[in-house]
């Protein structure tokens, strides 16, 4: 139930942001449609740890910069790879595993790592990942498990 | 402090708008599709990240920001999914990428 | 200087037009239109403030939701040639 009433406030303030006009009526109409789709949602059974996990809330604020930080600093790299003439690539075919337990954390490490410049995950092969590297470093860093530690931690909720 | 502020959003968006030019180049320039998918990346990333920081700096805390905010949630949370359905219909239609080395033990 | 950057983001949309005619596949001109959604999606943010009328935010916003749909549309249909069809039937 906690999700549903969560789900509602949620979406009560994108409303909010935007409409931009402060009406009683359009605020009303907002709580009200709010309140009806979180109230749907909960009757499709989307409404719980999966499809609105707010008990990674916490656990997000420590995450995401890391993945800010990791994102710039490879795009970075892929950026010096185009503007140099000689096009240093190698790409690299490899396969990743991850120790994720639940579906949710094992999304967030697929789409972190296809977020982050220079390795994208192209298919999922029971725990492990099939990830594309434009150079034979990124591939090698990505095996040394940094960030599925890091996504491992994450779901983990700490 | 308004002065800063302003060369804070100037420098980010020409930052943006430098790595989207990059990104671009790097789409006409990589030599098969994985490769370019790895250019599109950038613009996905920084191109967009730094020009949407731009604008909500110099527009303060509005609701312009929140709106913004939005956006860049959006396209965070989107390009990785739109990515990974490119790469996986590639390699479910055969398209070979162009390897130097193939850690995959067994190939497809 | 949003003039600047929606110069720059007109330049980087002219350059992806280039691979979107050329592609030798179709994934790379869907690669290339996948970017000039989201170049799109900046030049609507940028040209808002360049006209000082910040309601283009909100149609940026709704570029930036059916963006990844229309990809991801796209891919469907050519991945099974047709909307509704097996896998086996793909032609190119």
């Amino acid at each position: 139930m906690g999700q549903v009433i969560s789900m509602a406030i949620v979406m009560l303030i994108f409303w909010l942001t935007l409409s931009g006009n402060y009406t009683t009526f359009l605020i009303t109409a907002g709580v009200i449609s709010s309140v009806l789709i979180a109230l749907l949602a909960y009757r499709m059974n989307v409404a719980d740890r999966e499809g609105h996990p707010i008990h990674l809330g916490l656990s997000a604020l420590t995450y995401w910069p890391w993945l800010t930080w990791q994102i710039i600093f490879s795009a970075l790299n892929v950026t010096r790879i185009i503007v140099s003439p000689s096009l240093p690539i190698s790409p690299t075919l490899t396969r990743v595993k991850m120790s994720q337990k639940s579906d949710v954390g094992r999304v967030t490490f697929a789409n972190s790592i296809t977020l982050t410049p220079g390795t994208i995950s192209v298919d999922i092969e029971g725990d492990e990942i099939l990830v594309h590297a434009i150079t034979s470093d990124n591939a090698t860093d990505l095996e040394a498990g940094g960030m599925d530690k890091r996504c491992a931690q994450f779901e983990g909720g700490s | 402090m308004d002065t800063a502020l302003h060369i804070l959003s100037w420098v980010l968006l020409a930052g943006g708008g430098f790595f989207c030019v990059v990104g671009a180049i790097g789409i006409i320039r990589m030599p098969d599709a994985f490769t370019r998918l790895h250019a599109a990346s950038v613009i996905d990333t920084l191109g967009v990240g730094m020009i949407i920081t731009g604008l909500m700096v110099e527009s303060g805390l509005t609701l312009t920001t929140a709106r913004l905010g939005i956006i860049l949630l959006l396209v965070f949370f989107t390009s990785p999914v739109a990515g990974h359905a490119i790469a996986r219909s590639m390699r479910h239609r055969n398209v070979e990428p162009v390897l130097s080395e193939d850690r995959t033990s067994g190939g497809k | 200087m949003f003039m600047a950057a929606a110069i720059a983001l007109l330049v980087s949309l002219g350059l992806v037009l280039i691979r979107v005619l050329k592609g030798p596949t179709i994934f790379d001109r869907v690669i290339a239109g996948n970017s000039i959604g989201t170049l799109s999606v900046l030049l609507l943010a940028v040209m808002g403030y360049v006209f000082g009328r910040p309601e283009f935010i909100d149609l940026a916003i709704t570029y930036a939701l059916l963006n990844v749909i229309g990809t991801i549309a796209v891919l469907k249909f050519f991945r099974y040639g047709d909307l509704g069809a097996g896998e086996d039937e793909a032609g190119s």
